[in-house]
């Protein structure tokens, strides 16, 4: 049987120089420029910085522009960047505590000290088209009042003084990094936090939604949402201490869960926790609600089988490039196995019409 | 241990403040590298055009883009997690008199970490005080500036639940 295995070059090269023409689009309409992209679509530049699980705007921006805004496409051409990065080595924990925030909110308290502080949000708009945005206008201006002085606290930090909710261990054990080994299960909740970050927002979306909708239902109230820049700070060995070395915009959520107590845990809040890159606020929540149900082992929940509870099923399919690699594969060339699916089909038919003819004599 | 504890490495350090408390001039460097590092590649070009051509030095590190592993903490306080990485340039330079500068920038400009660890090196030697005037001091007032307009614009959309009181309760 011959297959044929060459002959598509001049195919592919066409096909990719018609690509970038189609990239362009109508010469006659000015080109997109990658500040541009960085600038004014900046939430999917935030997206692609997140599951690409690398800050940089200019880069994201880039990989926008050169995916044609399909942000899966995007977020592989970062991935494949970033592993041609050494590594210069690993930040100190980011302290969101000090993060000046651009948003705060808190759905349990409405007095929260630091305030209800919205940001640039979406919310409460009327998702009604707005024909002012296809004309050309003057910048818009935003209103200021005197800035907070101070960081903001966080909401936990108060239920937390009445210990009604469950405590965070502060420790310093190096976590383990999915980028460097491969994936081992059970996996510790660091590893887990790690691989929710630059999950796909969509397949996040849709588990933390089965929480809600009763596939282990684990109440979540959003303790708190801030948005914000922190500085991030390594040590560096040549200097004996630790400098910034930069600062970048994360999105935070931590929801706090209702909890009646378990054989092992006395009643108590709970708690759920979501930190990603940028503005990336529908990610976070929806991260906080996974991580909390797949702590059902710690607090010594019912595994009831649902799928946020699932380890295996969340981490091995979350993240979009590994899912859209396999999944994709399947429309490139296979037809030495599909040659050989179709000699085995011609040959179950044909025992199958002869054990007929035979039944019939 | 604060990093003000922290003991500066004598390693290739040059120390010509001799009457200054150490731990004092650590606080003092980590200021400015940090500042360096945030700043805008373009203003920081801008505001160090007037010190070309760069004083002589010679390279301990050229430039080199990589990626630092940022990390956060569950529950923004407890253990440590990989995060995802950010791109960072570093580079470091000894000048003529010995002193020696370090630069970690964000991102991916090499010249911005080359000017960087230049102003590292040059604040340690006697023309710190013409550096800190014409470079730092107006990308530390800028910055500022930025902050400030940002966590303006933040208060402006504070929630103000006086207003939304119920009349019985005025």
């Amino acid at each position: 049987m011959y297959v044929a295995v060459k002959g598509g070059e001049r195919a592919i090269d066409a096909a990719h120089a018609w690509l970038g023409e189609e990239r362009r689009g109508d010469p006659a309409v000015p080109e997109l420029g990658v500040a541009q992209i960085r600038e004014q679509l900046s939430l999917a530049v935030n997206r692609v910085m997140a599951e690409g699980s690398l800050y940089d705007p200019d880069l994201a921006a880039l990989a926008i522009k050169q995916a044609r805004g399909d942000l899966i496409e995007a977020i592989f051409l970062i991935r494949a960047y970033r592993t041609t990065l050494p590594r210069l080595g690993v930040s100190r924990p980011v302290e969101t505590a000090a993060m000046a925030c651009d948003r705060r909110i808190s759905a349990t308290f409405k007095d929260a000290p630091g305030g209800q502080v919205l940001g640039p949000t979406f919310d409460y708009t009327h998702r009604l088209l707005d024909f002012r945005l296809a004309a050309d206008g003057a910048a818009p201006q935003a209103g200021t009042a005197p800035p907070r002085e101070g960081p903001t606290p966080h909401v936990a930090g108060f239920l937390n003084r009445e210990g009604l909710i469950q405590p965070e261990p502060r420790s310093d054990d190096p976590p383990p990094d999915l980028t460097r080994e491969p994936m081992e299960l059970p996996a510790c909740r660091a590893l887990r936090l790690q691989a929710l970050t630059r999950a796909d927002e969509g397949f996040l979306l849709g588990l933390a939604y089965s929480t809600q909708r009763g596939y282990a239902r684990n109440h979540a109230f959003v303790g708190e949402l801030r948005i914000g820049a922190v500085a991030v700070e390594m040590d560096i060995p040549e200097l004996g201490f630790a400098v910034e070395i930069g600062e970048i915009t994360l999105t935070e959520c931590e929801t706090v869960n209702q909890f009646t107590g378990s054989k092992t845990e006395p009643p108590q809040f709970t708690r759920g926790y979501g930190l990603v890159f940028g503005q990336s606020e529908r990610k976070a929540i929806a991260m906080a609600l996974v991580d909390r149900a797949l702590r059902w082992a710690e607090l010594g929940e019912e595994f009831v089988g649902a799928p946020a509870q699932d380890e295996e099923f969340v981490l091995m399919h979350a993240d979009n490039i590994q899912a859209t690699g396999f999944l994709e594969h399947i429309k490139l060339p296979h037809y030495v196995d599909f040659q050989s699916e179709l000699e085995l089909v011609r040959r179950l038919r044909r025992d199958v019409a002869a054990a007929a003819e035979e039944a019939a004599e | 241990m604060t990093d003000a504890d922290r003991p500066e490495a004598a390693a290739g350090d040059h120390a010509p403040y001799a009457d200054a408390d150490a731990a004092a001039r650590t606080v003092r460097r980590r200021e400015w590298m940090g500042l360096l590092a945030r700043a805008p590649v373009d203003r920081l070009k801008a505001l160090w055009a007037p010190f070309e051509p760069a004083p002589a030095f010679g390279w301990l590190r050229a430039p080199e883009i990589g990626g630092v592993m940022v990390r956060g903490r569950a529950g923004a306080s407890g253990a440590p997690f990989n995060l995802g990485e950010m791109t960072v340039t570093r580079a470091a330079v000894r000048l003529e008199c010995g002193a020696v500068g370090h630069a970690h920038v964000q991102g991916r400009d090499r010249d911005k970490a080359r000017i960087a660890a230049l102003v590292d090196a040059l604040m340690q030697t006697s023309r710190s005080g013409e550096v800190e005037a014409a470079l730092l001091a107006p990308l530390a007032a800028e910055e500022t500036d930025r902050r400030r307009a940002r966590a303006a614009r933040a208060a402006a959309t504070k929630v103000d639940f006086l207003t939304l009181m119920r009349g019985e309760d005025a």
